[in-house]
């Protein structure tokens, strides 16, 4: 499977040149001394070539993941700057005092120093005041709920999590697909989330910030991609026996193409409405994608509000002296969850 | 009758659990037949399984945690060769083997492996350095470690008769309810989770009580050993925390055989009530881990640079200020759980401010060798190890403790690099380098330098041989706890990875080598002296191993490293021993009273993860009555008259003050 399409920008410091921050306060976000922050950028961005930077946190694709790396690599410079030469000290001292250096001076009457003490409880905390400054603002910038600033109307997008797969509604559209999500690149997307049974983790590494999914409760996200491309999207909190197969696409499109997918889409068959949830929700691992043509309105609400009652969990799909269920190697008690009329695949990936 | 127990309990037809079972039972058998054989029944039950002396009790923590410590090894070989064999395939554990895999490991490893460890080091030596001969209460101590030893034999059956849980080592509701866990490994879990901790939280009123009340004359709070001062934070903390444990998991309890709904989606119940009150518990427990070995490593830093320990006072300030603030934190394990900005920016702020009383210790440390004469022994080398690498785990710690970079690192394999950083160089790199240290005053005989120093130098690379590389994954996005991987970018790390694991194997073999080398070569490797490292503390003072007694006179405490002016008073000429006059010494007596309640807690834990209530009653019939007996025993104490005090006190301590004087004369 190939993740990121997009391979452009691929080290971490043209990213940190990367000024494509909608959200006006980041752009200026150097708090940490450009030159240390480069420096470790750089150092991490050795581990980033090693593997061509394919998709990770190091290659964000939206304004999001990019704010986010800018924070973690400004953290990680402000503490290098104490950490390098604290452990090269260390070292050095352990060496310099070895027992069998008679060159050094032993002087075992040295336990306390006022001074130092002043040092040794002042470098910490300043660098966490600091720190502080960086926590502070960034969790303030970055807050999953606030909405990305565009000039562009943003896109909703209701996602549920469910043993083991992921539904995306469009409300507005009133269509969904299961683990694919197709969003419009260069436009703001804003998620709310729930989940049909257990807690969950909505995470696409490369477009940032993920968020906890959990029953009976809505959460929101904003995410955004800058550039057209298919970016791997996972579950980040696991969720029971179907947990390693619950990953997805997510195919951003250009704009002016999204209207085109839409009605693709509306064209399709597959209702999702109650009955078609239900059966959706039932425990079943390594679904392949699926789209509806029309979804019921409303639906997502009857979930949060559990008017559509929690998944069943495993009890209704095996015998009760059955130890457990193999997604994989025994799919049929679970592989016929998937709601019967469905628009597969392949129709879509023909537009 | 047998509840829900059945004959489908046992799982035939998975070869793995059962070859593994197999193993385990006919290595038992093989043991117990070895002790009968040799006829040291009479032996185990007189000296070590009805011994309630501190020193005992705190070696047997030693070797449960041991034990427990390969099997959870085991189960991490298990999880990167899966992880290695499954990438586009389903690997040889299919996900429901898989989940319990590591469900168990977490669970071993915190519950059954660091914990005993770290309590058996305190249990051996805080009285020792207090200066005192035993416990507070030796008899709780007794059943608490017997409470222990019951949870890990728990968790060790559910390989057997059942399964363990899949939920992963904290079991999220509403994963871990009911409804989406019917089978017994959650029960599992939590029966073993619950009778231990009982046993944690006995362990830490014990030792907060001994420490707070019972030291040596003279000896003040600002005269203690640096490893006294955390242990009583690390107890402290156990003493505020476990009941939080406790309770969390007698609410999914509740919640599962009676139907309750404290966690589960339906009837009002929270999952994030869950979520943060495992937490108020959980990241306390970090610290409680950790700090043992913070000053297990304070010891030795001074000890091998033959200095006394940088800035103690600001060493003293350093643990209570982390033990305050480590209970102020626990948010920070699910910043993503959508809370507003300002709540993430608090607990994202406390967190991170932990490390200034992390960063004081390190700092202290290393002005501890400055001017002194660091010899790099073993547990020096492992402080060492330590010191650097724990400075990055933490360093990634109060990264993840930013929550915009929390957003895109957490539950990825980056988490699992920083706490696996932060325990294996804290804790087990502690629990080794406090091994080695103290294991020639519990023995009278020292480790093998040479298999000692290869244990280590293998296993610090295997360590990062394993850990940097999912590091980087974790950068590149993959989550944890995959039965499979699809993503080829992430492959040449999973690779390196399980190459890493093959190196802490052989640091491993190292580690047993050792062990068993040195207990064959015990006559050569003897140390009379009782102070084989040039030691500064009251443990030191003592003929190795310590006589039942620990001290034949109470020591007079008039500064903080007592035994080091002891021998500078020789130098100068004075004979140590002032007191020749020798008492009788009132001893507790032995009881299988924490073995009997363990038996029982066993039968009551077992009966009740399988439903058969009958039996489950009967066991706690057993405790109870078991409770009585020992209330009503007529005789709680033994004497050890006067004239056996002075003969023991004499014969041991001939060898150690002739050496004392000559080995003063050279110095």
């Amino acid at each position: 499977m190939r993740i990121g399409d997009r391979q452009g920008a691929n080290t971490a410091s043209c990213m940190l040149g990367k000024g494509k921050v909608e959200r006006g306060a980041l752009q200026r976000s150097n708090y940490a001394a450009p030159v240390v922050a480069r420096a470790a950028a750089t150092l991490f961005a050795v581990a980033a070539v090693l593997t061509g930077c394919s998709g990770g946190v190091f290659d964000p694709q939206g304004p999001i993941a990019a704010g986010n790396t800018k924070i973690l690599l400004n953290s990680l410079a402000v503490m290098l700057v104490i950490v390098i030469p604290t452990l090269v000290a260390l070292l050095l001292i352990a060496w310099k005092y070895r027992a069998t250096n008679s060159q050094a001076r032993y002087d075992p009457e040295f336990v306390y120093s006022g001074r130092i003490e002043l040092i040794v409880w002042g470098i910490p905390t300043l660098t966490i005041l600091f720190l502080g400054g960086l926590i502070y603002y960034g969790s303030q910038r970055l807050d999953p709920r606030m909405p990305i600033i565009s000039d562009k109307p943003q896109l909703n997008v209701q996602v549920v999590a469910l043993d083991w797969k992921w539904l995306f509604i469009y409300p507005d559209q009133q269509v969904a697909t299961v683990n694919k999500l197709v969003i419009p690149a260069g436009v703001p997307v804003h998620f709310t989330l729930t989940s049909a049974s257990v807690m969950n983790a909505f995470f696409v590494p490369q477009l940032g910030s993920m968020i906890y999914v959990m029953n009976g409760m809505q959460t929101d996200l904003h995410l955004q991609a800058d550039h057209a491309g298919t970016y791997y999207g996972q579950s980040a909190h696991f969720s029971g026996d179907g947990f390693s197969d619950m990953h997805f696409q997510v195919h951003a499109i250009p704009a002016q193409e999204f209207g085109a997918f839409l009605s693709g889409l509306k064209a399709g068959t597959g209702v999702l409405n109650a009955d078609a949830y239900l059966k959706l929700a039932q425990q079943g691992s390594d679904v392949s994608a699926a789209t509806f043509g029309h979804a019921q309105s409303g639906l997502f609400d009857a979930i949060v509000h559990q008017a559509l009652p929690p998944g069943l969990g495993p009890t209704r799909n095996k015998s009760v002296s059955e130890p457990g269920i193999r997604p994989k190697a025994n799919p049929s008690p679970t592989g016929s969850a998937n709601p019967a009329p469905q628009h597969r695949e392949e129709a879509h990936d023909a537009r | 009758m047998l509840g829900k127990l059945d004959w489908s309990a046992i799982p035939f037809d998975q070869p793995i659990p059962l070859g593994a079972a197999l193993i385990v039972f006919i290595a038992g058998l093989g043991v117990l037949g070895w002790i009968t054989v040799k006829g040291y029944w009479p032996y185990l039950w007189h000296d070590w399984i009805t011994s309630v002396d501190h020193k005992r009790i705190g070696v047997m923590y030693i070797v449960l945690a041991m034990l427990m410590l390969l099997r959870g090894f085991v189960d991490a070989i298990m999880m990167r060769t899966q992880q290695l064999l499954a990438i586009h395939g389903p690997g040889y554990l299919p996900p429901e083997h898989f989940d319990q895999i590591f469900s168990a490991h977490g669970t071993i490893m915190i519950f059954f492996a660091s914990m005993p460890f770290m309590i058996g080091l305190m249990n051996f030596v805080v009285p020792l350095q207090l200066g005192i001969r035993d416990v507070a209460f030796p008899t709780l101590n007794s059943v608490s470690f017997w409470l222990t030893a019951t949870g890990a034999l728990l968790v060790n059956i559910s390989l057997v008769v059942g399964e363990f849980a899949r939920t992963g080592w904290l079991p999220y509701a509403p994963l871990s309810e009911l409804a989406y866990s019917p089978g017994v490994g959650v029960d599992y879990y939590l029966w073993a989770i619950q009778i231990s901790g009982v046993g944690t939280l006995l362990t830490g009123v014990n030792l907060v009580t001994t420490i707070l009340k019972m030291r040596a004359p003279g000896m003040g709070y600002l005269r203690m050993p640096m490893f006294c001062w955390t242990s009583l934070a690390s107890n402290l903390l156990i003493v505020a925390a476990f009941p939080i444990l406790t309770a969390t998991l007698a609410m999914l309890t509740l919640d599962r055989y009676l139907g309750f709904h404290f966690f589960t989606n339906e009837a009002g119940g929270n999952q994030m009530m869950f979520v943060n009150l495992i937490w108020a518990w959980g990241h306390p427990e970090v610290y409680i881990l950790v700090l043992p070995a913070f000053g297990v490593f304070s010891e030795i830093f001074s000890t091998f640079s033959s200095k006394p320990l940088f800035g103690y006072r600001s060493m003293v300030a350093a643990t209570m200020f982390i033990c305050l603030v480590s209970f102020m934190v626990w948010l920070h394990h699910f910043f993503t759980m959508g809370a507003g900005a300002n709540v993430n920016t608090a607990f994202g702020i406390a967190t991170s401010v932990i490390a200034v009383g992390t960063g004081v210790k390190i700092y202290n440390w290393l002005f501890t060798m400055y001017g002194g004469r660091v010899r790099f022994e073993t547990p020096m080398l492992w402080a060492l190890g330590f010191v650097t690498t724990f400075t990055i785990g933490g360093m990634t710690g109060v990264l993840l403790a930013v929550p915009p970079a929390d957003y895109v690192l957490h539950n990825s394999l980056f988490l699992v690099a920083h706490f696996h950083n932060v325990i294996i160089s804290g804790v087990l790199f502690g629990a080794f380098a406090g091994f080695t240290f103290w294991f020639p005053k519990a023995f009278g005989f020292r480790l093998y330098e040479g298999w000692g120093k290869a244990a280590f130098w293998l296993t610090l690379l295997g360590f990062i041989l394993v850990f940097a590389p999912l590091y980087a994954v974790g950068l590149e996005g993959m989550t944890r706890r995959l039965q499979h991987i699809e993503v080829d970018a992430w492959v040449p790390w999973i690779v390196i990875a399980a190459s890493g694991i093959a190196v802490m194997l052989v640091g491993a073999a190292c580690q047993i080598a050792q062990l068993f080398l040195s207990i064959r070569d015990r006559d050569q490797l003897r140390d009379d002296t009782g102070d084989p490292w040039d030691g500064r503390s009251l443990e030191w003072s003592t003929p190795s191993p310590p006589p039942p007694f620990n001290f034949a006179h109470q020591p007079h405490v008039e500064n903080e490293e007592p035994y080091w002016s002891m021998k500078q008073r020789v130098i100068d000429g004075q004979d140590p021993r002032t007191d020749r006059h020798y008492e009788p010494i009132d001893m507790p007596k032995n009881t299988p009273t924490g073995f009997v309640t363990a038996f029982f807690a066993t039968v009551i834990g077992f009966a009740l993860i399988w439903h058969i209530w009958w039996l489950s009653i009967l066991g706690f019939l057993g405790a109870y009555a078991t409770f009585v007996v020992f209330a009503w025993r007529d005789q709680a104490e033994i004497v050890i008259p006067a004239e056996e005090v002075e003969r023991i006190d004499c014969d041991r301590t001939a060898a150690q003050m002739a050496w004392l004087r000559r080995g003063e004369q050279v110095r």
